[in-house]
């Protein structure tokens, strides 16, 4: 059954469409990438999906028991974090705000939750330090941990390897690709990464303003559409 | 140092030093709650800007006649505050110019009204009363004694209430709000709170130097701290001391409260900013 449903969806801003006919569906353990050139609607459908954003036109629907509110997010980073005195501990913590309602403080299951998250990432030890302090990786683990504690079912993730090392976002592939593979979280991820996407994602969304290619990777490969861009370099260095 | 102890001895014995003391350590620790949320959020200029018009309304006030000045400029300001903060969620280039129109709009038309209409003999006084608070922490009636004292514990209340809350909408908004938390409503409670703030202390440093109150303590402890409970346990701490210590300093030299407040809130600041960069921060 469909975790996600995208019926005839158009987005844009004040009456300037910028993506339309969107038309997919997302199942429960799917892993599909969002690609495409900067300014075709990626992160605009992003904000549709996490509903930060009404669509112009159609809908989106969400099925097999997941709420709106149950959907991990994995933001960009903004400058403001980049100077934000919180220790790694308080930021994961944060991630079960969604389970508090109007209760002022966290539960001792919450805690645990959070706990269990840091070690699930490898990042148990720094659950003290200053998140500032920390690298690039090591912060997008901490707001990784932090997404899953705010979902059971589906991570969202708009270029989670931005600004990261090589060795640092294949590290971030492989833990994404782990959590979809073996507990079963539903990943949609943004990316201008061609190469990554065909390595490692189920589906494949290509849009520039409509949707160019949607459907299994297997046959996005074959149909070659990533490539006039420069895409079978990429993927040649990630095989 | 006897002597220093006998001064204080004797001015202690009125009542209204003993309120003043209490009431502008309240105020300074419920101003320096906020203060780092506010400054992370880039919210700085709201509060300069509220202080504004809270002085407006005080000019109305005054024109009016009304004894309880309170009674309007409260209502006022926290209505100003939750337009500024819908304004500049809407487009932000937009919501800067208004906030820069409203403030220096209600400082020119305050003064104008005060000056037209003031019944009082002083009138440049009673306006660097209001801009710079100078003795209106001393002359405090019962009344706003117990206003001050009851909005602050309010204040504080609310800010432990919606701690966790406050804290996930300051360090990422969009998150937050992508996860269920109706970030609108904790954005209006930070800027009625705000308001309340500003307009208690405007008793105790007047309404030019209200930022300062706000903002010092927390750019000092951020200089040190580095996880957000802490850093506002210390700018708490910091603010508080700072109020205490500059109210007895401008009791025996006779300098104006909220100035002497503020040059000790600097002196930490400078002093917090060479710490920093000494020990490198410290872990915790």
């Amino acid at each position: 059954m469909s975790q996600l449903i995208c019926k005839n969806v158009a987005l844009g801003y004040e009456g300037r469409i910028v993506a339309e006919q969107l038309n997919f569906e997302v199942n429960s353990g799917d892993y599909l990438c969002i690609v495409g050139e900067n300014g075709t609607g990626k992160s605009t459908l992003m904000k549709a999906l996490l509903h930060l954003k009404a669509p112009s036109s159609g809908e989106i629907l969400m099925g097999d028991g997941l709420k709106a509110a149950e959907i991990g997010y994995l933001p960009q980073q903004t400058v403001v974090q980049k100077d934000f005195p919180a220790s790694v501990w308080e930021i994961v913590l944060s991630g079960c705000l969604n389970r508090c309602g109007l209760r002022p403080f966290y539960s001792r299951e919450e805690k645990q939750l959070a706990r269990n998250n840091l070690k699930r990432l490898g990042i148990a030890d720094l659950a003290k330090r200053c998140y500032r302090e920390l690298s690039g990786g090591q912060q997008q683990r901490v707001l990784l941990a932090r997404a899953l504690c705010a979902t059971k079912k589906m991570l969202l993730l708009d270029e989670p390897v931005t600004g990261l090392d090589p060795k640092a976002a294949l590290d971030l592939y492989e833990l994404i690709e782990q959590l979809n593979r073996e507990d079963g979280i539903t990943v949609i991820m943004v990316s201008h990464d061609i190469g990554a996407a065909v390595k490692y994602a189920s589906h494949i969304l290509h849009i520039n303003r409509t949707p160019v290619f949607i459907g299994r990777k297997e046959d996005y490969v074959l149909s070659g559409i990533g490539f006039s861009t420069g895409g079978r370099k990429e993927v040649a260095a990630h095989e | 140092m006897n002597d220093i102890l006998d001064t204080l001895r004797h001015y202690f014995s009125f009542p209204f030093v003993r309120y003043a003391l209490v009431v502008g350590i309240l105020i300074a620790l419920c101003s320096s709650l906020l203060g780092v949320t506010l400054v992370l959020k880039r919210f700085s200029f709201i509060g300069d800007g509220l202080s504004h018009v809270a002085f407006g309304a005080i000019a109305v006030a005054a024109v009016f006649g009304l004894t309880n000045e309170t009674v309007i400029v409260m209502p006022v300001t926290i209505i100003a505050a939750v337009l500024l903060l819908k304004r500049g969620q809407d487009t932000r280039i937009k919501g800067d110019a208004s906030l820069a129109m409203l403030s220096v709009g209600a400082l020119a038309i305050g003064y104008l009204l005060m000056n037209l209409f003031s019944k009082s003999s002083n009138v440049s006084g009673d306006v660097c009363s209001t801009l710079f608070g100078s003795t209106s922490i001393l002359t405090l009636s019962m009344a706003e004694v117990w206003l001050s004292v009851i909005m602050s514990g309010v204040v504080v209340v609310v800010f432990l209430l919606f701690y966790h809350k406050i804290f996930a909408v300051t360090f990422d908004e969009t998150f937050a709000r992508a996860t269920g938390t109706r970030t609108d409503i904790y954005n209006l409670i930070v800027a009625v709170i705000t308001a309340v703030i500003i307009v208690l202390a405007m008793n105790l440093v007047g309404s030019l130097l209200i930022s300062a109150l706000i903002i010092f303590p927390a750019l000092s402890a951020m200089r040190l701290f580095k996880n957000f409970r802490a850093v506002i346990l210390c700018s708490v701490i910091i603010s508080v001391i700072a109020a205490g210590s500059g109210i007895i300093i401008s009791i025996l030299a006779s300098t104006p409260v909220g100035s002497t407040i503020v040059a000790i809130d600097i002196v930490v600041f400078i002093l917090f900013y060479w710490l920093g960069k000494l020990m490198g921060g410290m872990g915790k």
